[in-house]
């Protein structure tokens, strides 16, 4: 392929293809306009969304959709701020019914500071989304065990996350993401804790699908350029997995050859 | 013969002219029915069938959007 990525390197989620493996939020951004410049600059196929109350004091405010247009863009409603199944779970059937879409992310997430996954409120969502026919992209603990129990349950997506939401610390925990990815056959994402575009790369380096993040761009400097730098972090994320790194050894190994030197 | 309804619709507790329906209100909101989603009771009211779905008083209503979100 001389250096370019494949033509169908695709990736597939609950029968969807995808050609971008980068999925931004739209949360955070200065306002819509930069919302829908950077989600551009990305790249990305899919934003996530939130579902929230009608302002009703200000129903003609400006919406979501006239920046990022759903028939451009798979919207991905979330459920941000849920902290039990059955906020998460009645969030989504409006969302459903708001936009038509059964493929959601779901996120039950504990207290703060870490608004760490809550496992046990996620496992009762993703039981009666999944019973109800949603097609579950869900944010888990990076727990190869709840991660392969979500699977098992027949969530479409896994996708733990590389350090806590907002954090920007990037991915503290590689060797774990890295196991669980061997152990995953639905598409594998990393979710939260991306900073900047090395995070990224890295992430897809160690072969994530795709990678999900939205703070790392809307609190840039310049989102706009961030974009840019996290579309091209994926892109040579995902081409140094597909070429295999060269093994890691602790001793030097010269690069030119030994032969020949002048005496 | 008109009659309040007294609604907590968004979490507010409101009072309109009855009888009124789902897509009466949002029509008295100015709101799109095609933007949004409507939660009677903890139970989705779908789309097709706001025009009948008359509202009681002690209704508790959540009208949603989609807004940014990571």
């Amino acid at each position: 392929m001389d250096g370019a990525l494949p033509g169908d390197d695709s990736w597939t989620v609950a029968g969807r293809r995808f050609h971008s493996r980068l999925i931004v939020g739209t949360g955070r951004y200065k306002d819509l306009e930069e919302t829908g410049a950077a989600i551009a600059a990305s790249g990305a196929e899919i934003v996530t969304v939130a579902v929230r109350r009608v302002n009703l004091s200000d129903p003609k405010a400006p919406m979501l959709q006239d920046y990022v247009d759903p028939k451009k863009y798979t919207y991905l409603p979330n459920t941000a701020g849920c902290h039990t199944a059955n906020e998460a779970v009645r969030t989504l059937r409006l969302a459903r019914e708001a936009g038509g879409w059964n493929l959601v992310k779901l996120e039950v997430l504990g207290p703060p500071p870490t608004l760490y996954p809550d496992m046990p409120g996620t496992f009762e969502a993703a039981e009666a989304l999944i019973k109800d026919g949603f097609e579950v992209m869900v944010y888990t603990a990076d727990d190869p065990v709840a991660c392969k129990r979500l699977e098992e349950m027949g969530c479409v997506a896994v996708m733990p996350l590389g350090a806590p939401i907002g954090s920007g610390l990037g991915l503290q925990n590689a060797a774990m993401i890295w196991t669980i990815r061997e152990q995953t056959k639905v598409p594998f994402l990393v979710d939260a804790g991306v900073g900047t575009a090395s995070d990224a790369a890295i992430a897809m380096e160690l072969g994530c699908d795709a990678v999900l993040l939205n703070s790392a761009i809307a609190h840039a400097k310049d989102p706009i350029k961030m974009a840019r730098a996290m579309k091209l972090a994926i892109e040579a994320g995902r081409l140094a997995y597909l070429a295999g790194r060269m093994p890691r050894r602790l001793g030097a190994d010269p690069s030119s050859p030994l032969t020949g030197l002048i005496r | 013969m008109q009659t309040a309804v007294t609604l907590t619709l968004n979490g507010e507790i409101r009072a309109y002219d009855g009888p009124i329906s789902v897509a009466g209100l949002l029509s008295v909101l100015g709101l799109e029915t095609r933007k949004v989603a409507v939660e009677r009771n903890e139970e989705i009211v779908p789309r097709s069938h706001y025009a009948e779905t008359w509202l009681e008083t002690g209704d508790a209503l959540e009208i949603v959007h989609f807004i940014g979100g990571g």
